[in-house]
């Protein structure tokens, strides 16, 4: 392959000048490279937005009655902070920032089959995240109904849901478009003896992932419209008032958000499984299980969607029915899980920065998976639906699985999209803070909604005083973690040093180029004659 | 078809110039439909949850919603069915006529489907209005009057005409951007996927309409 000095004449994607200058150099860039750091940038803002909004909530939950906000304050931040964190952070997070960056230069392309689409994608995200935003400012109010615009009260609610919704639908629009780029991308443009088995396991999870975002996203996008029409005209489609069924919008719009889930997860698990091998020096467990697994995810994924429904009014037969298939993602999420903890085996473990998030990815994902049986089954739900239990569970495979992940992925591939190494060991204190507060303030809200605190209340009963405040002081603590994080990244951007071409003995395509790509990424098309995660040194040793 | 045909196009314009890599970069023509097939994919399952509400409330509402059929005119949807497959016919010529490398002839099929889109939209106003006439329009006293199944069935039916209203206005749009593109020699018969494309979004067009009209005009 190629070595680092015949790199030493080449320019890097940071430092190419193309026809625009200055902010227009990366407006206008369709460089899958620029596009991918563009989304990074967004998506860690809104990230910042959305945990600001977390930490206003929580603190209003430190005390019984009124804290910082009245009620219906509350409604808005809650709703706000759903809408923002799913639709501007967790869905685009990996796929959009990490996936443009690297999906190209893991299967050894030049970039992705339509890059003017690509850069017409960020466009909309950009376009709708901004819209997301003045819906919080424009007259009428934010809006308050849940980040699932619930029918009839999103009907009948003065707040500026239509703003809101059309930026959910533009963000949709986004969302497609890069799936299909992507798939086409997948299929035409591997580099020459790529098969399909030959390609890392993170191109294998956003192929999975751009099927879902193509196939589930024009339900919700139908669905929006629609409650955007009956607000304008009142047709009457999802008004009962006249004749229509809100049941109706709750099952199109799961049948969106549930597959979106995996949408969520499943780039999280493909990065995972990029990040166990580089540092086992191992080849993973099961390859293909590991592959096919995805597939199962997503296919599996489209027939669960009412057991978000089940105490909505449905018939016995089918809630048994969506419950059993419920319990049927556990097995492809489990052969996931063993095939990771097996390829550990006997590895040589290096726990660097990535690695420990991935090993608090496990932890968590496991518990947020296993709470997941719980809700799944049909007694249990109606016991605990619509509580804190919920808001634990979610955040266990959201935020313990794909956020962590995402930050992960960040430093992981730190080194390569920018060139600089970040201190590691601020970054390991960081993940410290992280994993307590987490704990601290999820694990609790399990414990407060098995008691029966309901979610998106304002207030509480007094005996729940002490759970609230362990949780909001874990909050806290969080915070700190994700601040020391940010702030470390941040400065190795500026006074980092400089980062080798492969700074962790990865095997994949993308550290056989130098750091930062060139603008080109590859001088000649690689051609491949091995899996991705070949490590003959580490067999040698042994 | 005519894949990895290395050819210098405009497909990434920032690379032209590039002064490291002069480099062209390559044409794909079987990525580019399979792009295309994907989209119309999605605007399939965008339709799609409209016919399952449509489905679920026949079911709901079977008498209120054979009643309301009797108001729509089925001599204007009949016609304007013929109007829109034969727009498929001429848009199919027009790809065949720039395969052959008649570009005049392509570009006045092209021109012909523009025209029985326009007229499709015209008699869709006309339809339109005198519904609106009649009264019955979302929310209008007559409507809210009438049984809920019926309010619903002017619902959908406003909703999903008018939607495909929408798509019959884009794709027009398009096959005037091929009609330029043509003139330019942008399209010519080496190089006629993004007509191929818009052909395909077209007879999507039609596809759908082919299903909303025994939908609402014929069933009984």
């Amino acid at each position: 392959m190629t070595n680092p000095e015949t790199h030493s004449n080449y320019v890097s994607y940071l430092d190419y000048q193309g026809k625009h200058k200055g902010i227009w150099a990366w407006l206008m860039s369709t460089d899958h490279k620029r596009i991918g750091l563009m989304y990074l940038s967004g998506i860690i803002l809104f990230f910042l937005a959305g945990m600001t909004l977390g930490f206003l909530m929580r603190t209003e939950m430190l005390t019984h009655g009124k804290t910082i906000m009245d009620a219906q304050t509350y409604n808005a931040i809650f709703t706000l902070h759903g809408v923002i964190m799913i639709f501007l952070v967790i869905i685009p997070g990996i796929p959009a920032a990490f996936g443009n960056f690297f999906l190209p230069i893991q299967i050894g392309a030049k970039d992705v089959s339509f890059p003017r689409l690509n850069l017409f994608s960020f466009w909309l995200y950009m376009i709708g995240g901004i819209l997301a935003l003045s819906s919080l400012f424009l007259k009428g109010g934010p809006i308050d109904t849940g980040w699932t615009f619930y029918v009839p009260y999103s009907l009948r609610t003065n707040s500026n849901v239509s703003i809101a919704l059309l930026a959910a639908f533009i963000l949709g629009f986004s969302s497609i478009l890069t799936g299909l780029n992507f798939v086409t991308t997948i299929h035409r443009l591997r580099a020459p003896g790529m098969g399909f088995f030959k390609m890392p396991l993170f191109i294998w999870a956003l192929y999975s992932t751009a099927w879902i975002q193509i196939i589930a996203t024009p339900v919700i996008g139908i669905t929006i419209v629609l409650v955007i029409i009956e607000r304008l005209l009142s047709i009457g489609i999802f008004d009962p008032a006249l004749g229509g069924d809100p049941i109706l919008f709750q099952h199109l719009f799961w049948i969106y958000s549930h597959p979106a889930v995996y949408i969520m997860i499943l780039p999280a698990m493909g990065v995972v499984s990029e990040i166990i091998p580089t540092f086992t020096k191992r080849d993973i467990f099961g390859y293909k299980a590991i592959a096919f697994s995805s597939l199962a995810i997503a296919f599996i994924g489209y027939f669960v969607w009412a057991h978000h429904m089940f105490s909505s009014g449905m018939s016995d037969l089918s809630r048994m029915i969506f419950s059993l298939f419920t319990f049927l993602v556990a097995i492809p999420s489990g052969v996931k899980v063993f095939n990771w903890v097996a390829t550990m085996y006997k590895g040589s473990i290096e726990p660097k920065v990535p690695f420990l998030f991935v090993m608090m990815f496990i932890f968590l994902f496991s518990i947020g998976g296993l709470t997941g049986l719980v809700l799944g089954s049909l007694s249990t739900n109606i016991h605990v639906h619509g509580t804190y239990f919920v808001v634990a569970h979610f955040h266990y495979v959201m935020f313990g699985g794909t956020v962590m992940i995402m930050f992960a992925a960040l430093h992981y591939w730190f080194p390569k999209m920018f060139g600089k190494m970040y201190d590691e060991k601020r970054a390991k204190i960081a993940i410290a803070f992280i994993f307590v507060g987490f704990n601290m303030l999820y694990f609790t809200m399990f414990i407060l909604g098995y008691m029966g605190m309901p979610r998106r209340y304002w207030d509480f009963l007094p005996e729940f005083q002490l759970g609230q405040t362990i949780a909001t002081i874990g909050s806290y603590i969080m915070i700190t973690g994700f601040l020391i994080l940010i702030h470390n990244l941040a400065k190795a951007l500026f006074k980092g040093k400089k980062a080798e071409q492969n700074p962790w003995g990865g095997s994949t395509l993308e550290w056989t180029i130098p750091s930062p790509p060139p603008i080109e990424n590859f001088e000649e098309i690689p051609v491949i004659t091995h899996g991705p995660y070949y490590f003959p040194s580490a067999k040698e040793a042994k | 078809m005519k894949t990895a045909i290395i050819e210098k196009v405009n497909f990434s314009k920032e690379n032209d110039h590039t002064e490291i890599h002069q480099e062209h970069v390559h044409r794909d023509d079987m990525g580019a439909k399979i792009g295309m097939w994907l989209f119309l994919l999605t605007e399939l399952l965008l339709f799609g949850g409209l016919f399952i509400l449509y489905m679920a409330y026949r079911f709901q509402y079977s008498s209120s919603f054979i009643l309301a059929a009797r108001e729509l005119n089925v001599g204007i949807g009949a016609l304007n069915t013929i109007i829109l497959l034969t727009s498929s016919l001429t848009m199919a010529l027009a790809i065949v006529a720039i395969q052959k490398n008649k570009k005049i002839l392509s570009m006045i099929l092209i021109s012909a489907t523009i025209i029985f889109a326009l007229l499709f939209m015209v008699n869709k106003y006309f339809e339109w209005s005198a519904k609106i006439g009649h009264g019955l329009y979302p929310n209008s006293p007559t409507l809210l009057d009438k049984e809920k199944g019926e309010i619903i069935f002017f619902g959908l039916y406003y909703t999903m005409t008018g939607l495909h209203g929408l798509h019959v206005i884009i794709g027009v749009t398009l096959l005037a951007v091929m009609l330029v593109s043509l003139k330019k020699n942008n399209t010519r018969s080496d190089k006629y996927v993004r007509l191929e494309n818009a052909g395909l979004y077209w007879h999507l067009v039609d596809l759908i309409w082919i299903f909303l009209f025994p939908l609402f005009y014929l069933i009984h």
